[in-house]
């Protein structure tokens, strides 16, 4: 399996960039692995072939290896961008520019579900917000299809940000809910109505033969849905403690896996969560009741889920500003995370909720070689990217905005008097 | 010194004539400083809002004001003492866009009330009747250092409404919030936003010069309004001349003269009161300040020119992701810049947002550049976004050190209030407006520790409570599990 996923990334490095991934060698960083090893000080990580292959000191030199120094520098994983439409969207309020939500326009009583969207074939690698979001060290990011007019928005998958046409993640794909107040007001008005529904699709999906009159989902949704019941990701947007409860119970009845997003209340059902082992992708700066779906909300949110054993990884949802993830992570430790937590839930946890641990999220050996050398403490705002490697291949570090910056940057200059 | 803001307002209402001062101030505010003990903050990195830094400095509050700046500062008689080394102190954090209370959280219906979205001109509306002082954003703010606000009306319109400036104090009543003898500012919106909530309504403005011919229009009748209360003050002060006339003279003159001066003359008839157009006049005298939501450097260049033709002045332009292009322009002819450190791509005239916009806007002599929000949630590590800006002009060779950036958060933002000679720093004198901070501000890991307004501690992260929303009594109750 991992073979086969080198054997991909390896063409893929040859469709983008005429040539395969040099070796690499960042010598000295502080080298932060989010794996059981911690933080390795002035260590040595070396890449081949857009792979992790050593860490610590090694006795040759290969002829040809690129060689940065890192000392004084920090290193960590690529950064995970959350939910996002990146490629998906240029311009949040121009909807000819968007391409993440299927609204069929079709009243509640009339709805036809269609689980067998998947929101990644519109994905656009040449997005102007692909390299604005990975000059910032976000590597990779998960395209999570909005709801329209029902609460299955449709399949996603984890994406990666190096600017490759073929970009999808293998083993990220996953199923996409609405639940709670927004999905009420999909479903007919009451959140009752999520679960008729839900139940509805799940016996359509197990029932053999012809798609009756009237029903929610097509042929190929059935398909769909049924590869999602045996076992399937489930990602479910959902705030409300009760209503996340309610998830995890339609999750254990109908054969899914959960995963929580959102969850601002999730904190006030921490155990529930840590006992069925399910993960919550959240936005720890969330601490407004900004409606009766989040009044529980809080800055503790993240450090109580922890405490509690809950797998917690770090979204703001926003498209634009995906890059500024570290800054969620950052404040989440401000108010008690462990700082190691905080990095791993915009690193390792991701990858592992979207079924990527194998090959992303930390810096190990045979780990793809998606890695960010920062300029300080990766989670302090004022700490920047110096460097970002997608598979071994270090990416332009420019963008639209810093070309913008440059045009006027000198005229600044020019007529400071300070 | 101290009451310059109160004493323009004062000669704005001489100006305005008798028969409109009583109208002028109908909502007083009823902010009292309360009594509160000396305070004696000792030992701390204090940034003085004047560009200064202070290693192992004393401050002293008292009184509602700053009393003492100084090293081994005598500790005065029931002074209380905080022990700030290896903190920093700073000035109260200071706001000047803000939606707190009119677009309050829970966000639902019932509390939407920030955009009088019926006529593209509401100059008539004031945002303080729409602020909910039970809006929990405010406490959270405060957590944040934020003591001063300035809670604007959304931008649907091309002239949104009034503005309020508020102190961050828990209060039942927003005149118990509202900051004494502040000027009160006008809501202007270039670009997107008016244009497409009245072109969805198929009404004018639909398009960018709909917006410019907008202003114009309701500027021009304005004037033409002002032109008729000078009237009417001109002919109301020769009708009171001549009721002063002494009685001979009068004989004397109907003796001489015409038939018809011997009627008893009439008094004249005032205009009659368009709140709209009021607001307006007192905008083209000065004494209502300009503050404008515009993205894009070719409409902040536009509205440059349409209050150069009206004779009115913008102090600030909020929302300024464009301003780095003509920060230059902006600095000459003194009008603020308030942008985020990164907001971007949310719509086409966000578009060229650069991350540098700040540090590059500040750089111009005589710049003012501020963060302002726009958010309750951004509102709450305003702190956080001028450490982002820092690094990126940093990494430009725009060197901005923390005595420096402190300004973006309470000096330049006071100064676009008009209230600078009362707040924005720390000098003897001025408001006891003043954040401990845990650690360097410009941290992610930041928290302020304690939040004085006026001398009383509002907030402290030490203490049992803080102020807390009628809205959100019983909730603890209502989340305990069974």
């Amino acid at each position: 399996m991992k073979a086969l996923a080198i054997l991909a990334l390896s063409s893929m490095g040859l469709a983008c960039h005429g040539a395969l991934a040099e070796d690499l060698l960042i010598r000295g960083a502080t080298v932060h692995t989010v794996s059981a090893k911690g933080t390795l000080e002035n260590t040595d990580v070396w890449v081949h072939d857009g792979i992790v292959s050593a860490i610590g000191p090694q006795a040759t030199l290969p002829a040809g290896i690129t060689v940065v120094e890192g000392r004084g520098k920090e290193l960590t994983p690529g950064l995970f961008g959350g939910l996002t439409d990146i490629g998906l969207q240029e311009i949040e309020e121009e909807p000819a520019t968007i391409d993440s939500t299927l609204d069929t326009k079709a009243p509640a009583w009339a709805q036809q579900w269609r689980p067998e969207l998947d929101v990644t074939q519109a994905y656009n690698p040449h997005s102007f917000v692909v390299p604005v979001t990975r000059v910032e060290g976000v590597t990779w990011t998960v395209l999570a299809p909005g709801s329209g007019d029902t609460i299955i928005g449709g399949q996603g998958a984890a994406v990666t940000l190096d600017g490759r046409y073929d970009a999808v993640l293998a083993g990220s794909r996953s199923l996409f809910v609405q639940m709670g107040g927004v999905g009420a007001r999909l479903s007919g008005g009451t959140r009752a109505a999520q679960y008729m529904l839900l139940d509805q699709a799940v016996r359509e999906a197990r029932t053999a033969g012809p798609v009756a009159p009237g029903a929610l989902l097509h042929r190929a949704g059935k398909e769909a849905l049924t590869r999602y019941l045996a076992g399937g990701r489930v990602v479910f947007q959902v705030d409300r403690a009760s209503d996340i409860l309610g998830v995890l119970r339609f999750a254990e009845r109908s054969g899914i896996e959960p995963v929580i997003a959102g969850g601002d209340e999730a904190w006030m059902v921490a155990k529930e969560l840590a006992k069925a082992n399910v993960p919550v992708i959240m936005n720890p700066l969330n601490d407004l009741p900004v409606d009766f779906d989040h009044l529980g909300a809080s800055l503790e949110n993240a450090a109580r889920l922890q405490r509690a054993g809950v797998r917690i990884a770090f979204s703001s949802g926003d498209t634009p500003q995906a890059r500024l993830v570290r800054q969620l992570a950052g404040n989440a430790v401000a108010h008690g995370l462990p700082w190691e937590s905080g990095l791993a839930a915009i690193t390792a946890n991701p990858a592992e909720i979207f079924g990527l641990g194998a090959s992303r999220g930390r810096i190990a050996v045979g780990q793809v070689a998606d890695l960010v050398l920062w300029n300080g403490d990766p989670l302090e705002v004022s700490t920047l990217a110096e460097q970002v490697w997608i598979a071994g291949h270090a990416i332009d570090m420019h963008s639209r905005q810093t070309e913008l910056r440059d045009r006027y940057l000198q005229k600044v200059k020019a007529h400071q008097a300070r | 010194m101290i009451n310059t803001p109160a004493r323009m307002a004062l000669s704005g209402l001489v100006a305005f004539g008798t028969f409109q001062a009583l109208a002028a101030d109908p909502f007083p505010s009823t902010y009292r400083v309360p009594d509160s003990p000396p305070e004696l903050i000792q030992g701390a990195t204090v940034l003085t809002g004047t560009g200064e830094r202070l290693d192992g400095a004393d401050v002293l509050l008292a009184n509602g004001r700053i009393q003492a700046i100084g090293k081994n500062l005598a500790v005065p008689d029931g002074a209380r003492i905080i022990d700030a080394r290896g903190k920093w102190v700073t000035p109260g954090i200071i706001d000047i866009h803000s939606h707190l209370g009119v677009y309050a959280v829970p966000a639902v219906s019932g509390l939407d009330d920030g955009n009088e979205a019926t006529n593209p001109v509401t100059s008539n509306v004031w945002a303080e009747h729409s602020v909910w002082p039970q809006d929990p954003g405010f406490e959270t703010a405060l957590e944040g250092g934020v003591t001063t606000l300035q809670i604007l009306p959304g931008s649907a319109n091309l002239i949104g409404g009034r503005s309020v400036v508020l102190k961050n104090v828990q209060a039942v009543t927003y005149q118990a919030m509202k900051f004494p003898g502040a000027a009160y500012g006008l809501k202007m919106a270039c670009g997107e936003n008016p244009k497409r909530v009245y072109g969805g309504k198929n009404q004018a403005p639909s398009t960018r010069m709909g917006n410019v011919a907008g202003y114009r229009q309701a500027f021009a009748d304005a004037q033409d309004y002002q032109n008729g209360w000078d009237k009417y003050y001109r002919e109301l002060a020769e009708y009171d001349k001549k009721q002063r006339e002494p009685a001979d003279g009068s004989a004397k003159k109907s003796k001489d003269k015409d038939a018809g001066a011997d009627k008893p003359p009439t008094p004249p008839t005032p205009p009659k009161r368009d709140l709209k157009l009021e607001t307006l006049a007192e905008v083209m005298k000065g004494n209502i300040r300009v503050h404008m939501h515009c993205y894009r450097a070719d409409e902040m260049a536009t509205m440059l020119d349409v209050a150069d033709e009206f004779g009115f002045k913008i102090v600030a332009f909020h929302h300024a992701v464009e301003a780095y292009k003509i920060a230059d322009r902006l600095a000459e002819k003194g009008v603020c810049a308030a942008m985020w450190a990164d907001w971007w791509g949310f719509k086409m005239e966000a578009f060229d947002g650069v991350q540098e916009n700040l540090a590059m806007v500040d750089f111009a002599e005589h710049s003012c550049a501020i963060v302002h929000s726009d958010s309750g949630d951004g509102i709450q590590r305003l702190n956080q976004e001028a450490a982002k800006a820092m690094a990126h002009g940093e990494r430009v060779g725009l060197h901005i050190p923390p005595e420096r950036a402190i300004r973006w958060l309470t000096a330049n933002p006071a100064k676009s209030l008009g209230l600078e000679a009362r707040i924005g720093s720390l000098e003897v004198g001025k408001s006891a407006d003043v954040v401990v901070w845990n650690r360097n501000p410009f941290s992610v890991y930041a928290l302020a520790e304690k939040v004085f307004i006026d001398g009383a501690l509002r907030f402290d992260r030490d203490a049992a409570s803080n102020p807390r929303s009628d809205f959100l009594l019983g909730k603890h109750i209502a989340e305990a599990p069974p």
